[in-house]
């Protein structure tokens, strides 16, 4: 695939003004995610009123696709339920590693800009990390790795 | 398609016949993403000649058996090619004697032998081994093994900001304690030549031995083990133009002999009863098992290869192509380079302002360029250097000054899509 469509403005521009940047006043779940292998992390709080999510912030120190990830990641999960936040984390993850049927019935809407890091395997740990570490945020896992056993999605992604 | 740097290369110090040696790298021909391959991962791996791959294809087709078994013809061959491959290797280090050449895996695999057959022997508690911050992981990780399991501690020799070892502060580590010295010869991530002769000589007069690992050092420079008098030195075949899989310890015989075995198994002993096992002796003593013949063979060819160019002329024209590409790195604004010692082999980290290695190096290789980006298995120095990644460029004898251009192409545009 072409690379550089992956680099869209969207990316780019969630890259350089990343929405819901920095920390909360008030949160009920917390969650720290690595990817040792680039030394990259995130750090997601977010605060749960019953079962919607009703307020949402990262910040660390990562690549762009990993921070576009991020940024729009909140965007979209913001006042859902702590269930569409896992329909979404799902199915996100399924376009990323290439099993998701991006023509069928999927809640991704623009997040499909990230569909080609299918085609760069270095890459989809990158795009996925937010969600991983949304995930254990959810489940109160305080601390996840993108290469250890105890991440909760823990599966054969690609070789980073 | 190939890169032919017709119009820069006069006015370079060196001669050097680059167009004869790409032709014989069959891989620079690739095409990538519709671009011709720029292959600067070199520090990571280097690609093979076709002299190395004729040499395992006819080992294939025409040599292979077991070694130190058979009487038969092809059991005999492949024993004599193997052990002419080590004398091969004994005579590019210039070891005095070619049982002090023991293959091994790789860098990693040498440095473990050391570790378990020396360090677990000669190493107690309360020991000290002196390290540097440069150190790849691979000379890192089984020494803090080792002071754990035997209560020894570990002392690091810091670097300045240019990424130099601080000789004094090195001179000051030392203790009556001090058993042992691991240093690494040229830095991966940095491209930085320590100074390892003064080091081993300042280690000697205190009768501590030196181990140097060389994984980056033999494919760019003439290294002779007997004048940097180390007591090991460990590298990679597959960075030296030869195949995966195999690697060189070379040690002083006397340090060998007295040294316990790695591995147990087959090939390593004199005879076996339940009572009581005798060891072979050198090298074979570290050679348990079947090791890997056709690769030992192919780096023995790779090594014939480098000598046939000749290092001295490769260091020249790397030093050529470092240059140049500093140069142009230079001029570029927003972007930084890691590592400025005085003593460089042809690696250029770098980092580029606002922009992840991650993404520069996905962009890269979308114009061809083979990079490396992250942490490049040394991060006790980009903690010292406080970059959590950079992006590595690293040039071998076959790049040229054309795929400089490419490659300073390719990070102007990355910057203009990140502008
Ligand atoms: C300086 C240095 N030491 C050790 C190693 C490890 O080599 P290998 O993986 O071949 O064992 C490397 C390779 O990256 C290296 O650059």
């Amino acid at each position: 695939m072409n690379t550089k469509s992956l680099y869209q403005e969207v990316i780019l521009d969630h890259n350089k003004k990343p929405r819901n940047y920095g920390t909360l006043d008030k949160a009920s779940h917390h969650a720290v995610g690595h990817n040792p292998l680039c030394g990259d992390h995130l750090d997601i709080a977010l605060n749960l009123e019953g079962e919607r999510i009703d307020g949402i912030a990262f910040h660390g120190e990562s690549c762009a696709i990993c921070k576009a990830s991020a940024s729009m990641m909140t965007t979209v999960v913001k006042g859902k339920t702590r269930a569409d936040a896992e329909t979404l984390i799902k199915e996100f993850r399924d376009m990323a590693t290439g099993t998701l049927d991006l023509e069928g019935q999927h809640h991704l809407g623009r997040l499909t800009v990230f569909a080609g890091v299918r085609d760069l395997p270095t890459r989809v740990k990158c795009a996925i990390l937010p969600w991983h570490t949304l995930h254990a945020a959810l489940n109160a896992v305080t601390t996840i790795s993108t290469e250890s056993e105890d991440d909760p999605m823990h599966a054969p992604i690609g070789d980073a | 398609m190939k890169i032919i740097d017709s119009t820069l290369k006069p006015q370079f110090a060196s001669t050097f016949d680059i167009d004869r040696v790409r032709a014989d790298f069959p891989i620079l021909e690739l095409q990538v993403e519709g671009k011709p391959l720029v292959y600067l991962d070199n520090a990571a791996s280097s690609q093979m000649p076709q002299p190395v791959i004729d040499r395992l294809v006819r080992y294939q087709t025409t040599q292979h058996a077991n070694i130190n078994r058979g009487v038969h013809y092809l059991s005999e061959l492949a024993t004599a090619e193997y052990e002419g491959s080590r004398r091969r290797l004994q005579r590019f280090i210039n070891a005095r004697e070619d049982r002090e050449v023991i293959f091994t895996s790789g860098t990693t695999d040498a440095i473990n032998l050391v570790m378990h057959g020396y360090g677990r022997k000669f190493i107690g508690a309360g020991d000290e081994i002196i390290l540097t911050t440069l150190e790849h992981h691979s000379n890192i990780v089984p020494w803090q093994m080792l002071a754990e399991e035997k209560g020894a501690k570990i002392r690091v020799v810091p670097i300045n900001d240019a990424g130099e070892l601080l000789i004094d502060e090195y001179e000051k580590l030392f203790t009556e304690r001090t058993k042992f010295v691991g240093v690494l010869h040229v830095s991966n991530a940095l491209g930085t030549v320590n100074p390892v002769k003064e080091m081993i000589a300042f280690a000697h007069a205190r009768n501590v031995p030196v181990l140097i690992d060389g994984a980056q050092a033999v494919p760019h420079m003439t290294v002779d083990v007997q004048d940097l008098d180390c007591d090991f030195y460990a590298f990679s075949g597959h960075k030296l133009c030869g195949p995966t899989g195999i690697g060189v310890l070379y040690g002083k015989a006397e340090l060998l002999e007295r040294m316990q075995p790695f591995k147990g198994g087959g090939d390593m002993i004199l005879s076996v009863t339940f009572e009581k096992t005798t060891y072979n002796s050198i090298p074979h003593k570290f050679e348990a098992g079947t090791p890997p013949i056709a690769a030992a063979i192919g780096l023995g060819a790779a090594v014939d290869y480098l000598s046939s160019i000749g290092l001295d002329a490769i260091a020249a024209y790397e030093l050529d192509l470092l240059n140049y590409a500093t140069e142009q790195i230079s001029c570029m604004p927003g972007v930084r380079i890691i590592g400025t010692a005085a003593m460089k082999t042809a690696v250029l980290s770098f980092e580029v302002e606002g922009v992840h290695p991650h993404d520069i190096g996905t962009l890269l290789n979308q114009e061809g360029v083979a990079v490396r980006t992250g942490h490049h298995c040394v991060q006790p120095v980009m903690l010292r250097l406080k970059v959590p990644a950079t992006t590595r460029a690293s040039f071998a004898f076959y790049n040229t000054m054309a795929e400089v251009d490419a490659f300073i192409a390719g990070l102007r545009t990355v910057q203009k899509i990140f502008m």
